[in-house]
């Protein structure tokens, strides 16, 4: 690791103006990225302003239907959260699936989605619900937020202090993991709604996240865990690596949908 | 046994300071004036250096100097060498190419070292190495060793031409040729052996300290084995004669054999403390532990297997290349010959047996030992042709096996190895009922019913352990001796202390070599102290590998002991006025059989010291050396069970049961023993589905260098084992201990991927079986089908 000053921040005012007043600093919300990339050498940030004593930032609100997680919000307390497990469940069993306890304790949702690492499960979920990224000056719908791999809509300094949705009718999660990092090689998450089906695939995409328009369209004539089995999906669109070729992931989006419509019940 | 003697489950002595964070290890020390260093290592996989620029990183912060190799080679300091010579068939030595601890002229794998930058602090060290400019001509990579025997490969070393280091062969090829013309059924197969990457917990770290005043070395090291070490670094690499230098491998975390070996870093880092004037201490991280750590296996061979028609093996011919990387590695040329060919009769009557050897050098990291070293290769090679063989002949696995087991003992293999004693049958039945061979057929189709895909695969091995008669493997071209020495120290209160030297690494030595003191003296375990790793308080010593602590080290132990037993008899003798004959230890007390005289323990060993009344002429103390020298190897043995759910639809295997029927001779500490099988068996299961070390063939780069990409085992991987054993005490030694120590490893490969054959009705599957191959044989499979 390269020499870093780190900050911890107590306030998104005071977070936001420790960013702009390093060109080369960074945001820590966890770290579960961004230090082990330190650690490797192969990032370098001057200065670590640290979010997750910003008290603001935390905590999880359920009003109605609607969910409000904060930015700085660990997965362990979505994952455990009462409240946001009766009215969409899928989110608390995506969350318990991230890493491993460690990670859960450190890591949160508005760290998972600003870095938009194209195999974490967040941006799945964000882009099945719907749901809207709020940061310090606006708010984005998730279909504008996610814009390639570990892109963002984010503009320099931009923060993200919640996310909110409203909770579908159903929804399920279900991913395969890579034998070695355990990060998803092909994670579905599938939502039935008011406005329709989405179903959204993390892991596979070579340009990241994505909507799996022939699945919600299997899906929204017939919700039932054999409608994704014959929807087309395209290799060409997907990541081939070691682990996993294109063909193979084109199957695990098929078949993780498959089991996330049986998560959702 | 006693409570804590032998046989007994005692827990490990060790532990508490392991598992409160109390362990020390090579980076727990600090010393006075200690530096950091840090290495420069080759971004390329092959390249010419015209030059390295060090002033810029000399004037960094920190900086206390930067060194490289033109002034380490001035300074006399030698190449690194291997210490088993080979020849090959036609007579010549093996080809060993120039491996300099820091490279001049040429690098040869990607983190080959370059420079060393010694400075205040790691970081800044690090930074340092960074701004060290060298410059480098690329020159074509190659990381196969059968790409590398091809004509026109890219030439590694001018001393190998075409890569060849030697091509050795072992066996009679005549007979073995006869033996598969006149066959009744012939099986041919071809089986890879995949590379893998040893990861033990602690990683490297070596601490150089040179004593200006006495012109003297200290050298911490995570080592298995400290005097080979010293040995070594003295006698070739001329780092400093034996008596001017000590090496200490204190607390080490687990070594599965890449901690055997002494590795540039220690050289250079005694080296350079000396040049320094400081204490120097490099520990790896972990993405140079996947670069620079010595790698295991890697082979490719082609395999025919005769039988008559009474389904007896009647010949067995194989053809393997190994790769051994960029350079020779201290004991790599042993692994892919007498480690691994010598077993090629596994457990079966075989009459002919042929093995053509080549190895071959590639840009990759050296290949040496890694837990098993050529019997896991010899195990997986045999147990998968038996497997493919039996479906071919139309006979269950273990028929075809019971039609070739060895039964009487000794038995002559034709590769050299003679086994002295072994039941196979008794754990192949164990592991047959254990497993519920019979009921398969009723859970296969209960699986089918849920759309998964279930299969049960055996493997039967056979390894070599307790490394080795001196005057054997000094005849096969071993350069050092493979006996151990003991020293029995009784303190003048009774109090034991054990010099050994064997070295634990986890293996749990303090825990079991007390329990043999405790056996035979009666004392508590908690009065016996074992003293490793120090080259100044063992006397010599050959280290731990090849299972060889228990068989070799204890039987060592056992002889000073012996020597102990009789000097203490004849001082009780002589107090109680009894005769030596009648003197009998029990339960702690020295007492004369069939009277009530006795004394206790602590009283004979007062005498000794206070020497007041001791038999005429007798000196005082009570202390014992032995150095033993096993007369044969031992043979450990027995049958692996692997039962397999495969999840059609996304290819990943479930290991639905796993059972383990081991045959070890003798054992000391049944826990021990489970755990050194529960681990073996992990890092099977792990070269069997999950592990691979990947190099980029174009360029030579690891892509395997961290966690993300190299698949280690987890728990949730593993099954429960079932494990049982049937032992045959080992005629060979004094307590009749055969090893435990890479069974796990070695017959475990083989059970998995012919479960995985057997659930997927595919013959040929290379390890790992992740889930992508399994699945993409699926695909293929169904595909055939369609076009069938």
């Amino acid at each position: 690791m390269y020499a870093t000053s780190y900050h911890r921040a107590s306030s998104v005012d005071e977070a936001v103006n420790l960013r702009s007043s390093h060109d080369e600093g960074r945001y820590l919300s966890g770290g579960m990225t961004l230090i082990a990339t330190m650690k490797q050498r192969l990032a370098a940030p001057s200065d670590l302003i640290d979010l997750r004593h910003i008290a603001a930032l935390k905590g999880i609100t359920v009003d109605g239907h609607t969910v409000r997680i904060g930015g700085a919000t660990p997965h362990a307390d979505v994952a455990s959260s009462a409240a946001v497990r009766a009215v969409c469940p899928a989110i608390c069993e995506l969350a318990a699936m991230i890493g491993d306890p460690h990670v859960r304790h450190m890591g949160t949702i508005g760290g998972s989605i600003a870095n938009n690492d194209p195999a974490a499960d967040y941006p799945a979920a964000m882009l099945a619900l719907a749901a809207t990224i709020i940061t310090d000056r606006r708010e984005i719908p998730a279909e504008e937020f996610f814009t390639g791999l570990f892109e963002t809509a984010l503009e320099e300094g931009e923060l993200v202090t919640a996310v909110s949705f409203e909770a579908p009718e159903k929804a399920g999660y279900a991913k395969f993991r890579n034998p070695a990092s355990r990060y998803a090689i092909t994670g579905v998450f599938v939502a039935k709604a008011a406005g329709g089906v989405r179903v959204a695939v993390t892991g596979a995409g070579s340009n990241g996240v994505f909507r799996a328009e022939t699945i919600e369209a299997a899906l929204a004539a017939d919700w039932s865990p054999e409608s994704p089995k014959a929807a087309s999906i395209d290799p060409a669109d997907l990541m081939s690596d070691m682990h996993a070729s294109a063909e193979y992931r084109a199957n695990l989006v098929r078949v993780m949908a498959k089991r996330a419509v049986i998560a959702a019940g | 046994m006693g409570m804590e003697g032998i046989g007994a489950r005692v827990a490990r002595k060790e532990d508490k300071r392991f598992l409160t964070g109390k362990g020390r290890y090579t980076d727990d020390m600090v010393v006075p004036g200690m530096k950091f260093a840090a290495f420069v290592r080759s971004p390329h996989a092959h390249a010419k250096i015209n030059g390295i620029d060090i002033e810029a990183a000399r004037a960094m912060p920190g900086v206390i100097d930067v060194l490289e190799g033109r002034q380490l080679q001035a300074d006399g300091i030698g190449n690194l060498i291997c210490g088993w010579m080979i020849h090959s068939k036609d007579g010549t030595p093996m080809k060993m190419g120039a491996w300099r601890p820091l490279a001049i002229d040429i690098v040869r794998y990607v983190g080959d070292a370059v420079a060393i930058v010694v400075a205040d602090s790691a970081g800044e060290a690090r930074d340092a190495a960074e701004a060290v400019v060298v410059d480098y001509e690329e020159l074509p990579a190659v990381t196969s060793a059968v790409a590398a025997l091809q004509p026109g490969a890219p030439q590694i070393h001018p001393e190998a031409p075409g890569n060849l280091i030697f091509d050795w062969q072992i066996g009679d090829p005549a007979a073995t040729d006869a033996a598969i013309a006149q066959a009744a059924h012939v099986t041919e197969i071809e089986i890879l052996n995949n590379r893998l990457s040893p990861n033990p917990m602690e990683p490297r770290a070596t601490l150089g300290i040179y004593d200006a005043a006495e012109d003297h070395f200290t050298c911490y090291t995570t080592s298995q084995n400290p005097h080979v070490a010293r040995l070594v670094m003295s006698a070739f690499y001329n780092v400093a004669p034996e008596n001017k230098l000590r090496v200490i491998a204190p607390d080490v975390g687990g070594g599965f054999g890449s901690k055997i070996y002494i590795y540039p870093e220690e050289i250079v880092c005694l080296w350079a403390s000396k040049k320094t004037g400081v204490p120097v201490k490099w520990t790896s991280d972990r993405t140079e532990a996947f670069l620079t750590d010595a790698h295991g296996r890697d082979h490719v061979s082609k395999v025919k297997m005769a039988f008559d028609k009474d389904h007896r093996i009647i010949g067995l011919k194989v053809d393997t290349i190994a790769n051994l990387g960029a350079y020779m590695s201290l004991f790599s040329s042993a692994v892919p010959t007498y480690l691994y060919a010598t077993l090629l009769s596994g457990q079966y009557d075989i009459p002919a047996i042929h093995a053509n050897v080549r190895t071959v050098y590639t840009t990759t990291v050296p290949v040496d030992a890694y837990r098993g070293a050529g019997r896991p290769e010899a195990t997986y090679l045999l147990e998968r042709t038996m497997e493919v063989a039996a479906r071919e002949l139309g006979l269950s696995p273990a028929e075809l096996r019971r039609k070739n087991f060895i039964r009487s003992f000794p038995h002559q293999t034709p590769v050299i190895m003679n086994y002295d004693a072994g039941d196979y049958d008794a754990s192949l039945n164990a592991a047959l009922a254990a497993a519920d061979w019979d009921g398969f057929a009723a859970r296969r189709a209960e699986a089918e019913s849920r759309g998964m895909k279930r299969g049960i695969g055996m493997s039967c091995y056979i390894e070599a352990c307790g490394i080795a008669p001196s005057q054997a493997v000094g005849s096969l071209g071993a350069g050092v001796g493979l006996w151990e020495s003991a020293e029995v120290r009784v303190n003048a209160v009774g109090t034991i202390e054990v010099l050994t030297g064997s070295h634990s690494h986890g293996q749990g030595h303090e825990t079991t070599f007390a329990q043999l003191i405790a056996d035979r003296l009666g004392v508590p375990i908690a009065s016996v102290n074992i003293v490793h790793g120090d080259t100044d308080k063992v006397q010599m010593g050959m280290g731990t590998y090849g299972s060889r602590s228990g068989a070799v080290g204890m039987s060592a132990i056992v002889k000073a002991l012996d020597k102990v037993e009789m000097k203490a008899k004849k001082i009780a003798a002589h107090l109680m006025e009894a005769d030596e004959s009648d003197i009998v230890i029990e339960n702690g007390d020295v007492k004369v059989a069939g009277t009530d005289k006795s004394l206790p323990w602590f009283q004979v060993a007062l005498a000794a010291y206070t020497a007041h009344n001791l038999p005429s002429g007798m000196e005082p103390g009570l202390k014992e050396t032995a150095f033993y020298d096993p007369s044969n190897f031992t043979f450990p043995a027995g049958c692996y069970i692997a039962e397999v759910e495969i999840d059609p639809e996304t290819g990943k295997t479930e290991i639905v049961q796993f059972v383990a029927a081991d045959d070890f001779g003798n054992i000391i500490n049944p826990l021990i023993v489970e755990g050194q099988v529960h681990g073996g068996l992990a890092q099977g299961i792990g070269q069997a589905l999950l592990e691979e070390v990947r190099y980029d063939e174009q360029n030579g780069q690891l892509l395997t260098a961290s966690y993300m990409d190299y698949a280690m085992p987890r728990a949730d991987d593993l099954p429960s084992f079932t494990l049982s054993h049937q032992n045959t005490p080992c005629p060979g030694n004094p307590l009749g201990i055969k090893g435990c120590g890479e069974a796990g490893a070695i017959g475990s490969p083989p059970a998995l991927i012919n479960a995985i054959t057997d659930a997927i009705g595919i013959n040929h599957l290379h390890m790992p079986a992740t889930p992508l191959k399994v699945w993409s044989a699926l695909q293929d499979g169904q595909m055939r089908q369609a076009a069938e």
